[in-house]
């Protein structure tokens, strides 16, 4: 589903973020990356959905080789990852359903099948009465449950969360994290990069450490393994 | 693309229009003052030229010959000019019509002046009427003629006339005229369009969460390019028409006005329907490319990431 081959990451003022990432992840899987800041998890979440690219090695996505696919056929390869991040980046002129929506939107899906997805998905993150409310006038965690439901609204086959619980209080994260479940049950594949040792000690998944740039720990049903 | 997709492009287009309110009259401003310009200069052009059309088809030489020159050497001068490549016609024009032409050009007052000069006592020479093929070719058809008394003795060409100067004149008008219009309209053409990137730029500043967004969940670079494509193009248009309407209108004016006054001075106007067309259809074509390339500069930068 997800394969690093030797993946080598450095940074044009010469750091290296990565270096010699080798990792497989299965469909359906649900992994933790876990290690101290700046030690290339971001990177390493970048570089699945292409906003970063490697310097050397090889990327594949359900099957395709990101570094030989062609520019333009990038997007489609984005449309089936679903990505969600700790500052939750929904647009504050939109109103819940409509943030959603723009999902499918940008994507040119039709338009009836627009609105009984996006209400669908707004059932499932438990959202449909906040439909027509702003971003502004939600808390955190229904604000990043908007954000879940953006990010599955197109049947993604991976979510990328980058640390989906790091604004919000230890109930709403484990509300998130069941909700995470929820859709990883489904049939979604989930790499989660987290700093929240409760969370990664109470549901136990597969955890991968990274540490200045090589991964050092890989175990099934890990513990989150660091002090803070 | 779906109806509904283009549809949306378009209203995001029209929005950040409406959103960027100062940037999108500036931008404006600028592109109608440059076609302004530029329109006025057009419209000044196609008139000098016609102007030049009309008075190149009317120039003539005119060979004066001395007075007494013998008939038969009147005959072989006819046919000599007649030969010099370039001419079209010659007329011969003895000195009774020349009489005739200048009673006829001065009228009731010129009669009692002209008295007493028919027959014999005619002071005017007999002359040519030569006619060009190519208004361009005046000035050395008419030196070639002045040649023909070489050898001659005495030299039977008293003078030869024709509008020397006005063309010329006329030419080189033109050509600065040009020349002046280009410098201002290239000058003021960049002036927009950087006026116009910097505003799309604006645009896709206050859109870029929007855009990362976008991109993010798979939108294609196209689809985002549109709703600026459309808005480049939207500054652009509305950029062309408001001097297409005030120039038009202003020369509809001129044209009316010109049936009386002008017509004295035997100038014709190109007439407005020739001249709408032209005048719309450059200021239009510029108005869409500058406001076009603007949008494209600043979104080609930015989709690079």
């Amino acid at each position: 589903m997800i394969e690093m081959q030797d993946v080598w990451k450095s940074y044009p003022d010469g750091s290296h973020a990565l270096r010699g990432i080798n990792v497989q992840v299965d469909r359906n899987e649900f992994v933790y990356i876990v290690g101290p800041s700046g030690a290339g998890k971001s990177t390493f979440m970048k570089l699945i959905y292409r906003e970063v690219r490697p310097t050397r090695g090889q990327i594949f996505v359900n099957g395709f080789n990101l570094e030989k696919l062609k520019q333009r056929k990038i997007p489609y390869v984005r449309r089936n990852i679903g990505v969600i991040f700790q500052d939750f980046r929904l647009l504050p002129t939109l109103t819940v359903a409509e943030n959603v929506a723009f999902a499918m939107e940008v994507i040119e899906a039709p338009r009836k099948i627009i609105r009984k997805r996006t209400m669908e998905v707004l059932e499932l993150v438990r959202l449909q009465d906040k439909a027509s409310a702003y971003p502004s006038q939600l808390s955190g965690g229904e604000q990043q449950r908007v954000a879940i439901a953006r990010a599955i609204v197109n049947n993604p086959s991976v979510i990328i969360a980058d640390e989906p619980t790091g604004n919000l209080d230890p109930d709403t994260s484990i509300e998130i994290m069941k909700l995470l479940e929820e859709i990883n049950f489904r049939g979604t594949t989930i790499i989660m990069a987290t700093h929240n040792k409760e969370i990664v000690n109470n549901f136990r998944k597969r955890v991968i450490a990274i540490e200045n740039g090589v991964i050092v720990r890989d175990e099934m049903r890990g513990e989150y393994g660091y002090e803070d | 693309m779906r109806i509904s997709t283009l549809a949306r492009h378009f209203r995001e287009g029209f929005k950040s229009v409406v959103r960027n309110g100062w940037m999108s009259f500036a931008s404006i401003s600028a592109i109608s003052i440059s076609l302004f310009i530029l329109g006025t200069f057009l419209i000044l052009t196609l008139n000098v030229n016609q102007l030049v059309e009309q008075i190149e088809s009317q120039v003539e030489i005119r060979v004066h010959l001395e007075v007494n020159t013998p008939e038969d050497q009147v005959r072989t001068l006819h046919n000599e000019i007649g030969s010099i490549p370039g001419v079209a016609q010659v007329e011969f024009i003895p000195k009774e019509e020349g009489l005739e032409f200048m009673k006829e050009a001065l009228g009731d007052e010129g009669k009692e002046l002209l008295e007493g000069y028919e027959g014999d006592n005619n002071p005017l020479p007999d002359s040519f009427k030569v006619t060009v093929d190519e208004p361009r070719n005046v000035a050395a058809v008419a030196e070639q003629i002045k040649q023909l008394n070489e050898g001659r003795v005495p030299p039977p060409i008293f003078k030869v006339y024709y509008g020397e100067g006005t063309v010329e004149t006329l030419f080189t008008i033109t050509k600065y005229v040009r020349i002046i219009g280009l410098v201002l309209v290239v000058g003021l053409a960049f002036t927009a369009m950087f006026l116009i990137s910097n505003t799309i730029r604006i645009t896709i500043f206050a859109r870029r969460r929007e855009i990362a967004i976008m991109k993010l969940v798979g939108a294609t670079n196209n689809f985002i390019r549109w709703p600026f494509f459309v808005e480049g193009a939207l500054l652009g248009l509305i950029g062309s028409i408001i001097p297409i309407a005030v120039l038009l209108f202003g020369y509809a004016s001129l044209v009316d006005a010109s049936r009386f006054n002008l017509g004295l001075m035997l100038i014709q106007l190109v007439p407005l329907e020739e001249l709408a067309v032209v005048v719309s259809g450059i200021l239009l074509g510029i108005g869409l490319v500058i406001g076009i390339w603007g949008s494209l500069i600043s979104v080609h930068k930015f989709l690079k990431i």
